[in-house]
């Protein structure tokens, strides 16, 4: 068994008992008054109109895969960007050709369409 | 501070960074091209010039690795090792791209779904699978996976208009995201225990604790599942024939043979390399899929009247067959594998080629029926079929003898009498539904309908496929001695 793993099996029964624990005295203090309102599914304040397990257009996925792509991109860049001057050239080198790549997938969504919300 | 890129990384490294190149070309290259039939070949040209250029640098590989010796090419600190075993199941990758390239015009010609898309999923596939041939690192070898299976997955939808494609799809999304989690698993906890992913160290960790520990057990399980998975072994086979029936037929003899063999040379890279010190432990799991999926195969396919149904069964008894030269474990065996997975690159290819050549118009020429009276329509493609359900039956004097002959012999010279019986039995029950294809299409009554017209690829790759599996059958000489590469000290 590798060393330091003692804190996680310490935080591991806390990390249990915390919510159990903070929900069961919650349910014997506050008092029991509910209504209509109260056991309706909360949707910023506004009353829900439909089903949330509805059909979707198919558009929203597409965007949210665009989105991870340029999302995961970010993660990438910011590491290069603490580390500029240690990776020097090489690491410019390495991230135009990590760019190139992206690029290229987002010319072919662009091209294809995916950008255009009919 | 060590190099990042060296020059011996750029080498081993090119034909999956020119596969990857040509991929990105085609898929930019069909919006710059009007749209029209020329352009649609000029995408297809393409793709074969970056085989033909991919083919290239295996080459200079191949004859650089020779002239040395035979010594293992190793680049990024270890990642990817370029050695026999690479070479030899890269050519096959190479092979099965190139002709199921070729064969796939008239039939996206025919469904009206031929897009850059689809040659760049082809060959991105084969980028994949140029990294689980020659990643000796768990994580290249997942990404290699991962790369090569989510183009499957793409591939085999690629007909959005068919229920029965998009079904195909979805289960095989299904199921093969299930078997990567798997593997995904095993290799967690082999990087658990030895602190590394290279394989070279895990190597170290397992031999460390012997094939009694119940870590290694765990490994051995969750990668023998997950990639019987990715073979198609019984009882891990279900998504095949779905897979196999609904999906394009150029891109289900792609995956029939090229991510079958993918997942074979990973499975080898893994029991042969790191966890050949825990022999005991695969051993005997091994042998059992191996002997349900002859079982299966052959047993499923009697009864079946969609050829490519067919076929998949047909595949899963091949797996079979393959992983008695697992079990095997001697040299020969090592070189019975890459026997048999190189000429079924090329039989089983050849016979989807001809249900290719079936499918025109209206009629999907996937029923036992299509096949109907084909010796009088088109002699040609029945005598071709013919050549290829031989081999594929494991009669001289095709390659498919040759390749059952290596697993058998193997199987002997380690030992295992009872199993080489029990493969040759299942061997012979396999020729009766191969001879059922072969007697409703020399029997058969004729069916209406003009005679068989080829695409300029679709006559190469037959002439290919055809020349291969006969020419290695009466002269199997070049394709022991590439057999022997992965052997080679």
């Amino acid at each position: 068994m590798p060393d330091g793993y003692l804190p996680i099996f310490v935080f591991l029964p806390v990390a249990i008992l915390f919510p159990v624990v903070t929900l069961f005295v919650a349910k014997l203090v506050r008092p029991s008054q509910p209504t209509p309102s109260k056991l309706g599914a909360y949707e910023c304040g506004i009353e829900p109109a439909s089903n949330s397990r509805g059909r979707y257009t198919v558009r929203y996925y597409i965007v949210a895969i665009l989105f991870v792509v340029f999302d995961v991109e970010t993660v990438f860049l910011y590491p290069w960007a603490v580390r500029y001057k240690q990776l020097g050239w090489f690491g410019v080198a390495e991230v135009a050709v990590f760019l190139a790549i992206l690029i290229v997938g987002y010319v072919w969504a662009y091209k294809k369409g995916a950008f255009e919300w009919v | 501070m060590t190099a990042f890129y060296t020059g011996t990384d750029h080498f081993a490294v090119l034909p999956a960074l020119l596969l990857a190149l040509f991929g990105c070309a085609v898929l930019l290259f069909e919006f710059v091209l009007p749209v029209g039939m020329a352009s649609r070949r000029a995408l297809a040209a393409l793709t074969l010039a970056g085989e033909g250029f991919t083919a290239y640098s295996l080459y200079r590989q191949h004859s650089y690795l020779s002239s040395q010796g035979w010594p293992a090419l190793t680049a990024f600190q270890g990642a990817v090792t370029i050695d026999g075993l690479a070479l030899a199941f890269n050519w096959m990758f190479l092979a099965a791209a190139g002709l199921a390239a070729l064969i796939s015009y008239r039939y996206l010609e025919t469904e009206g779904e031929h897009s850059g898309e689809y040659y760049g999923l082809l060959l991105f596939a084969q980028f994949g699978m140029f990294f689980l041939a020659s990643g000796t690192d768990l994580i290249v070898q997942f990404t290699g996976l991962e790369t090569m299976a989510l183009s499957f997955y793409v591939l085999v939808g690629f007909l959005r208009g068919r229920r029965r494609s998009n079904e195909a799809a979805l289960k095989y999304f299904v199921l093969g995201v299930l078997s990567s989690g798997l593997i995904l698993y095993g290799f967690s906890v082999l990087y658990g225990i030895s602190g590394s992913t290279k394989l070279s160290a895990v190597a170290g960790a397992v031999a460390g604790r012997g094939a009694g520990d119940p870590l290694i057990w765990l490994a051995v399980a969750t990668l023998g599942a997950g990639l019987f998975f990715k073979i198609a072994a019984a009882p891990f086979h279900m998504w095949a024939p779905d897979a196999y029936d609904g999906g394009p037929t150029p891109v289900v003899a792609y995956l029939s043979v090229a991510s079958k063999a993918a997942a074979f040379v990973l499975l080898l890279r893994l029991f042969l390399g790191p966890l050949a010190a825990a022999r005991e432990a695969w051993q005997g799991l091994t042998v059992m899929v191996a002997l349900a999926s002859l079982a299966v195969g052959t047993i499923a396919a009697l009864s079946q009247d969609n050829v490519k149904r067919l076929l998949a069964y047909s595949s899963i008894a091949h797996g079979g067959y393959v992983l008695l030269g697992l079990v095997a474990g001697n040299a020969r065996g090592l070189q019975g594998i890459v026997v048999y997975l190189l000429t079924y690159v090329f039989m089983n290819t050849g016979a989807f080629l001809v249900l290719v050549l079936l499918r025109r118009g209206e009629a999907e020429g996937n029923h036992i029926d299509d096949l109907s009276g084909l010796m009088r329509r088109s002699p040609a493609a029945a005598v071709l079929m013919l050549l290829f359900l031989l081999s594929l039956g494991g009669l001289p004097p095709s390659s498919g003898f040759i390749a059952k002959y290596y697993i058998f012999l193997a199987l002997v010279e380690s030992g295992h009498y009872a199993l080489a019986a029990v493969g040759a039995i299942f061997a012979a029950a396999g020729l009766y539904y191969y001879f059922r294809l072969v007697k409703t299409m020399f029997g058969g009554r004729e069916l209406a309908g003009e005679p068989l017209a080829a695409s300029m690829g679709t006559r190469v790759a037959m002439v290919s496929t055809a020349v291969v599996t006969l020419g290695l059958g009466l002269y199997p000489e070049p394709l022991l001695q590439l057999a022997l590469l992965p052997v080679k000290p």
